[in-house]
């Protein structure tokens, strides 16, 4: 049994900080080349690694991270 | 078998949201900062429970005087180390509501050492949740009553000299000597783990506040990124590096054990 997760980040409201993208195991996660509407670059899913661990969502210090994860 | 990203989200598959019990306003908080974290732990900690209507938290001066508009449950807001002071006229009028105080360690350690060692000292049951990151992150970064030695700070330019400003505070460690604190402990949020830990000392310390046995204090050490001037990452490698030597994780005190 494995799982496939995946994120889903309120793009304005996060500010960029990257402490997901070190928290990740699998290396989910990358800045985004775009910004949002106060200039910072957010956080976004990249890859199909993720395993829905919520280590992401848990150290967000904005709370803007929502896991979802499936059995496959 | 392959699944597409849009089939994983959908609502049933959710594993982690957003508590609730946050409000829609973005944090002012600077990007990593640690206060965030431990909003969304305390916010956790109240919705598990099912306490909302029966918390009154006490927000502190410092960066996190907004508390009262990121978590929505009732809010106090005293006066500059006063937060313990509030709690205890609080609990002691509303003795079956959960009261705690959020502060820094510039609110707590120094201008409020006076009403935390009181309050430990009377046993009062309420639930302290400290912020200790080393440093007076709302003012500027100036030094803090918890500042490491040889830290550089924006009031101690060349590193915290002993002979000059003197030592470190370890508040924890001082009221785990007076007989009216229940639990004391020493949590960080830097990783999913030591967030998940401190989210159950948390809820412990709400619930020892239930038992009337006396005062629960919760230090989590935290970063202040823009008065160390790292980035967040660097931070909390920095806060590992640095400040556990001196504040090290784990429970201080418990005495149901």
């Amino acid at each position: 049994m494995a799982f496939k997760g995946a994120i889903e980040v309120d793009t304005q409201k996060c500010k960029g900080c990257s402490v997901c993208i070190a928290n990740c195991p699998t290396d989910s996660i990358r800045l985004s080349d775009k910004v949002n509407s106060k200039g910072y670059h957010y956080a976004e899913m990249t890859g199909d690694a993720c395993i829905g661990c919520s280590n992401c969502a848990t150290v967000c210090p904005d709370s803007v991270i929502t896991v979802y994860r499936v059995k496959i | 078998m392959s699944i597409s990203i849009e089939e994983i989200k959908k609502p049933e598959n959710i594993v982690y949201r957003r508590p609730a019990l946050l409000t829609d306003n973005v944090m002012h908080y600077c990007p990593g900062c640690s206060h965030g974290t431990v909003h969304k732990l305390v916010a956790e900690v109240i919705e598990e429970m099912g306490i909302q209507d029966r918390t009154i938290g006490i927000s502190p001066v410092g960066c996190s005087v907004f508390a009262y508009n990121y978590i929505d449950i009732d809010w106090e807001e005293a006066a500059h180390g006063r937060a313990p002071a509030l709690a205890t006229a609080t609990k002691r009028l509303c003795p079956d509501k959960y009261v705690f105080t959020y502060q820094g360690d510039g609110d707590l350690a120094s201008i409020g050492t006076a009403e935390i060692i009181h309050a430990c000292s009377r046993g009062e049951n309420i639930v302290v949740i400290f912020i200790n990151n080393g440093i007076y992150g709302m003012t500027g970064g100036q030094m803090a009553p918890t500042t490491l030695i040889g830290m550089k700070t924006s009031t101690t330019p060349y590193g915290r000299d002993p002979k000059l400003n003197g030592f470190p505070l370890v508040i924890a460690d001082m009221i785990s000597h007076l007989d009216g604190t229940a639990y004391i402990t020493r949590q960080s949020v830097h990783t999913a783990v030591a967030a998940r830990k401190a989210k159950s000392a948390i809820r412990k310390a709400f619930e020892y506040s239930a038992k009337g046995i006396g005062l629960s204090f919760v230090e989590i050490v935290s970063t202040c990124n823009s008065g160390w001037k790292m980035t967040p990452v660097e931070a909390n490698k920095w806060m590992v590096e640095n400040m556990f030597a001196k504040y090290p994780i784990g429970d201080i005190k418990d005495v149901l054990k």
